[in-house]
């Protein structure tokens, strides 16, 4: 079984603890009641026997965001949410999954196997076959065996609040604090669900961890919450993201990702996200509002950001780089793909305070149909940030004539010694370019997806193998439909 | 195997091509040639089934089928290559991946199996040593600051590892050194079969010194002016084209 599938194993198997976990505490209902209000962030809280401390975190976060109002500063058209009109707890239901691929919905499966999923771990997305998981509860116990010789916590967010506590109190909310904006502050009141990882000082993490597929089983989602810290040269990789299109009834996700660095340590967040995008008249989709930021608190450490953004409907997400540590080191790199009525507002922040602090911004946007990709990103120096250095590169790509793209660079800076690049440029899908491969026998579709592959090379490279396959495959399927 | 009939085609409505009738057979090779500007090219891409290239009158029949009904995709996996007078470059697409991508789908559309990493890389480095390609330009993006040479001779590799039916040749010739030439036409000499028809399209008489061809057709204003053996690539040589427009006139 490949290293992906026995991650799969242990995430499903998490999950199957934890819903056990959710109905021991009560309930009569596995949902709270619709809307939001102090009484359901607070049955949030007791349903997962939370400490007090976490309680009044919620609690402020619930009143402070009850002050503010939803950021319109980016370039999206953001239909209305009701937030009322919501549920802000829902157990995974125990619904009967399908016994076998023959009862799962055809489109899934042929989408799987564009992506050239194994069989068997198509039956696990589509929730088929529970068995042959606890079938192999053997390849989870080595794996989680593993990480705990090297001392590496990897577990669910509300776990670590039960297990851990003391490190969760002291990082949560220490980088994304819950003030921070509209969708994190709300994120805070009501999370419910997320990844905490903790590599201890001096280990390098022995496997690439992954939340893979917890979040297309689990069916929920909508406020994840994920902490990881990396103490003193430790050095840590994660890759989230889903293979497949998500079913997703749920339309707003509002994540927050939480990344500390000490020194010396160096972690690297890998996303392949793919939600819903809606169809192809703009109906339906996932909003994607998240707020992601790494702290480069210690001395040489270094926080990389990789992206590659092919789903929901609007994507309002700009992973950062808070540097503070002398010499600490800032990476982004990103590909946005956009088709039909999807629009995308992403990019980065790097905030240089630490001395020779250098960052780097790979940003590949792509866009087709009636499609809209805004690049925002800020790059700032602080008087600290004494011979600071950053890098940006942007690369727009359209495909066809309906569609946008734009480019907000946000420069500031308070230290005379640093420096700042940033380079950008637009271009259309060459008519010479796709003649050329159709000529050589090539088909359209995949004369697109070879050219847009390799307009992106620079960021696929730094995916994890696995990973880097996967996206070009799913590079090529967004932008199906997208000529001719 | 490749028979044109009356060919008529235009480019954003101004005619290009005024009746242009050829007739090629398995084995043989053609020549092509005329002034810049007689139609040459926009021969080459009706062909190919370049867009914008609009076909007005005429037919284009391929072992008796309709060519120009087909996609270009359809006529490249049909066996049809069209080497490109600049051939285009794609950044961030390695060569070798570029080779294998159109050899795979060509295997596809013919119902065969595609060819593996190990496989392929065979089958390159055996045809790259011959046309003196070296393992360092296979690496590099597809064409992306390569020599003019380079793109020809990347172009002879193309045409060597896809081995097509009909290969058309758009002045592979021009921006070549003496020395590139050879290689090129060495290449192509190579590819001569009795299956295998050529069409070279060329300004200059130097590239058939290496490459006879078993024909010479001279294109101009549209049409093919004068037809003859390779001997007639000479007297253009030696006399220009002025005399033979002036006859047709």
């Amino acid at each position: 079984m490949s290293r992906v599938a026995a991650e799969t194993v242990e995430q499903v198997r998490s999950l199957g603890d934890r819903y056990k976990y959710g109905f021991v505490t009560d309930i009569e209902s596995e949902q709270a009641p619709k809307g939001l209000n102090e009484d359901i962030v607070r049955f949030i809280s007791a349903i997962k026997d939370e400490p007090e401390w976490l309680l009044e975190w919620r609690l402020e976060a619930f009143r402070h965001w009850q002050t503010m109002t939803e950021p319109n500063w980016a370039k999206l058209g953001i239909p209305m949410i009701d937030y009322q009109d919501a549920y802000y707890y829902s157990a995974p239901k125990q619904k009967e999954g399908p016994k076998s691929l023959d009862e799962v919905d055809p489109e899934l499966l042929a989408t799987y196997d564009k992506l050239g999923i194994p069989l068997r771990e198509q039956e696990m997305l589509a929730g088929v076959a529970v068995d042959a998981v606890f079938d192999s509860v053997s390849v989870a116990t080595t794996f989680k065996a593993k990480l705990e010789e090297h001392g590496v916590i990897f577990c669910p967010i509300s776990e670590a609040v039960q297990n851990h506590p003391d490190l969760v109190r002291k990082y949560l909310g220490s980088v994304v604090p819950y003030t921070d904006n509209f969708f994190a502050t709300l994120n805070s009141a009501v999370f419910t669900d997320g990844s905490f990882v903790f590599v201890p000082k001096g280990v390098r993490c022995p496997m690439e961890l992954s939340t893979y597929f917890r979040i297309n089983a689990a069916n929920t989602g909508q406020f994840e919450r994920t902490l990881i810290i990396a103490e003193d040269s430790s050095y840590v990789s994660y890759l989230e993201g889903c293979t497949a299109p998500m079913r997703d009834e749920h339309q707003l996700h509002a994540a927050v990702v939480e990344l500390v660095a000490l020194d010396d340590a160096e972690i690297k967040y890998s996303t392949v996200q793919n939600w819903y995008p809606g169809d192809e008249n703009g109906v339906g989709g996932i909003f994607n509002f998240v707020t992601k930021r790494g702290a480069c608190i210690g001395a040489r450490s270094k926080i990389s950001w990789t992206q590659v953004e092919t789903g929901s409907a609007i994507t309002w997400k700009y992973p950062s780089c808070m540097l503070h540590g002398a010499d600490s080191v800032g990476e982004f790199y990103s590909i946005a793909i956009t088709n039909n009525y999807q629009q995308a507002d992403t990019g980065t922040k790097m905030v240089h305070m630490g001395p020779r602090s250098r960052s780097r911004v790979i940003s590949k946007g792509i866009s087709a149909g009636r499609a809209s990709n805004a690049y925002r990103g800020l790059v700032k120096m602080l008087p600290g940030a004494t011979s600071a250095r950053n890098y940006t590169q942007c690369d727009s790509l359209l495909i066809g004539s309906k569609c946008g793209a734009h480019t907000f660079p946000y420069i500031e800076s308070q230290n005379r010694s640093a420096r700042v690049e940033h380079e950008a440029t637009t271009s259309k899908i060459d008519d010479d370019q796709l003649f050329y491969c159709r000529q050589r026998g090539i088909g359209e579709e995949e004369a697109v997806a070879l050219i847009v592959n390799g307009f992106c090379r620079e960021v696929l490279q730094q995916l994890p193998m696995e990973f880097a396959v996967e996206a070009q495959k799913l590079v090529g399927i967004s932008l199906e439909g997208s000529v001719g | 195997m490749l028979e044109i009939r009356d060919l008529h085609a235009s480019v954003e409505d101004q005619a290009i091509l005024n009746g242009v009738s050829l007739s090629v057979g398995p084995g043989e090779v053609h020549a092509v040639m005329g002034p810049n500007g007689s139609g040459k090219s926009t021969l080459s891409y009706v062909l190919s089934g370049r867009e914008g290239y609009e076909v007005d009158r005429g037919e284009v029949l391929y072992d008796g089928r309709d060519l120009l009904e087909l996609e270009p995709e359809e006529r490249a996996a049909a066996g049809l290559f069209l080497a490109f007078q600049y051939p285009v470059e794609i950044p961030g697409v390695g060569t070798m991946t570029f080779l294998r991508t159109a050899l795979n789908a060509l295997r596809r559309g013919r119902g065969e199996d595609e060819l593996d990493a190990m496989q392929f890389l065979r089958v390159v480095r055996q045809k790259a040593r011959a046309l003196g390609i070296g393992d360092d330009m296979l690496k590099r993006a597809l064409n992306v600051g390569f020599s003019g040479g380079e793109k020809k001779r990347n172009e002879m590799l193309q045409l060597a590892i896809l081995e097509p039916r009909l290969a058309i040749l758009d002045e592979t010739d021009s921006g070549l050194d003496i020395d590139a030439l050879k290689v090129v036409a060495e290449g192509v000499n190579a590819l001569r079969s009795p299956d295998r028809a050529m069409l070279i399209i060329t300004h200059y008489q130097r590239l058939l010194d290496h490459i006879v061809p078993d024909r010479v057709h001279v294109l101009a204003k549209g049409r093919i002016l004068r037809s003859g053996g390779s001997e007639l690539a000479r007297e253009l040589e030696a006399k220009g084209y002025a005399e033979i427009l002036s006859e047709a006139a």
